[in-house]
């Protein structure tokens, strides 16, 4: 318990440090939301409207943006291969990596995402309902980007290759996210039952994504 | 005779040859037959007319697409759990195949749907689950391309491979918790099949017909990968050697 509790110290440090370039994801957040009015124009109210979906996709691509640190880094150093051969147990040390990893790079896209909704315009409700769907959500992109960043922690350049692995794959947390913050503002179902999914999916994710995570990462260390 | 009796490429290699020949006189028979009745026998729909006939096509395609990963989901539990030597050709030989089926049921539903709901494509949850089935074939042949050394490239896409299984419930039941402009499953239900027998019977020889061509190509493309594979070997020893 006091290795894994180190570990994610360790993990937090390097990554909000010089060189951790933990904030780089929430500046590209502030990137790619900042674009979106230049493509679609700046009409206030279709901005509102699809406002929550396109906090969730700025979220999305920080995510995956900052997910080849996750492993890249101790692989290039050597730190992996005495992780792998340490006695916690893989999936357990992934799953503290995962944390800190988000604590580092997705609980800054979280707090961000108020502030970038007013840029929105969106209703002070969807702000709320955006942020915590956010909250509950990334943690289920960053567990399931790490089976992608495990597969491609032995290629050079894998950067766009764990792009297109791990997408597909974080489709449902999209869909339940978008769909629980725009219930709160168009009605139709309650806020509560795609969130309750999204929740869900974030829980099988804790699970599956480090379990498959470490297999991969064993593979790789052969 | 068990699985691992033909972990031996050449005794596989053996067996396929022996098959192969039964196999394709098996699928084209099966094809003509089905074809057959399709185009002279099967009736026009009393809505649809004509165009019904691309159902022959197109529900075939869609169940292969499925089946095909289910086969990758299968060899990567070989390759995975008892390492079996030939686990890692199959999955890497019915990746491309399961692509091309996923494409064209995405492509004969598009044509379909073209005159029946009057768009070329919705986002409705079955066709978008299965557009990312696609995806994820496209993305397991990337994973297979990138990595050089093909035993890590066959363990890596055998774990993506069965965290993609995730995907398989989704399509199948999409119909059923979504309210969809898709039909829901009308030949494997609960309560018999509410196809006519006259549709029915065509239907399932197709697909048959289209399991059956599934087999003959990936049984054809493991023994390419195998040959192709013992050639990439020669090669080495030979570079070895000519140093």
């Amino acid at each position: 318990m006091n290795a894994l509790l180190a570990l994610f110290a360790r993990e937090w440090k390097l990554a909000v440090r010089v060189g951790g370039g933990a904030l780089m994801g929430a500046l590209f957040f502030l990137i790619v939301v900042t674009v979106v009015p230049f493509g679609v124009g700046p009409d206030l109210n279709l901005l509102s409207r699809i406002g929550p979906a396109i906090l969730w996709i700025g979220a999305l691509l920080a995510t995956l943006l900052s997910l080849d640190r996750l492993f890249q880094v101790d692989r290039d150093d050597g730190g992996l291969d005495l992780i792998l051969m340490g006695e916690s147990p893989l999936e357990l040390v992934v799953l503290v990596k995962c944390l800190a990893h988000w604590a580092a790079t997705g609980l800054p896209l979280v707090i961000a995402s108020p502030l970038l909704a007013i840029f929105m315009n969106m209703e002070p409700i969807a702000i709320g309902a955006t942020t915590l769907t956010l909250l509950v959500g990334t943690p289920a992109l960053t567990f399931t980007g790490a089976i992608g960043a495990a597969l491609t922690v032995t290629l050079k350049r894998g950067g766009l290759l764990l792009a297109i692995l791990v997408l597909p794959l974080t489709v449902p947390v999209m869909i339940f996210g978008v769909s629980s913050a725009t219930a709160v503002l168009y009605g139709g179902m309650p806020f509560t039952t795609p969130f309750a999914i999204l929740a869900a999916l974030g829980l099988f994710a804790m699970v599956l994504g480090p379990v498959a995570a470490a297999a991969a990462l064993r593979h790789a260390g052969e | 005779m068990r699985l691992i009796d033909y972990a031996n490429p050449t005794r596989f290699l053996g067996l396929v040859a022996k098959i192969l020949p039964w196999l394709a006189g098996a699928t084209i028979v099966t094809f003509a037959v089905g074809l057959w009745l399709v185009f002279f026998r099967a009736p026009a729909d009393y809505q649809q007319g004509e165009t019904v006939k691309i159902m022959y096509i197109h529900v075939p395609f869609a169940w292969l697409s499925m089946f095909c990963y289910m086969t990758m989901a299968a060899s990567a539990l070989g390759t995975l759990v008892w390492r079996h030597p030939l686990a890692d050709v199959s999955a890497k030989c019915a990746a491309p195949i399961g692509a091309a089926f996923t494409f064209l049921a995405l492509a004969t539903g598009s044509l379909w749907g073209k005159p029946m709901w009057g768009t070329w494509w919705v986002w409705d949850a079955r066709l978008t689950s299965v557009l990312v089935l696609f995806i994820m074939y496209l993305g397991l042949i990337a994973l297979q391309e990138t990595i050089e050394d093909p035993l890590r490239a066959a363990k890596a896409s055998a774990v993506l491979t069965l965290v993609g299984v995730v995907n398989i419930p989704i399509i199948k039941f999409s119909v059923d918790w979504w309210n969809t402009l898709h039909q829901p499953a009308s030949v494997f239900r609960m309560g018999g099949s509410t196809i006519d027998a006259s549709m029915l019977v065509p239907l399932l020889i197709m697909a048959v017909a289209f399991s059956l061509l599934f087999v003959w190509i990936h049984l054809m493309a493991m023994r390419n990968e195998i040959i192709r594979r013992r050639i990439r070997t020669m090669r080495m020893i030979e570079a070895a050697g000519a140093e």
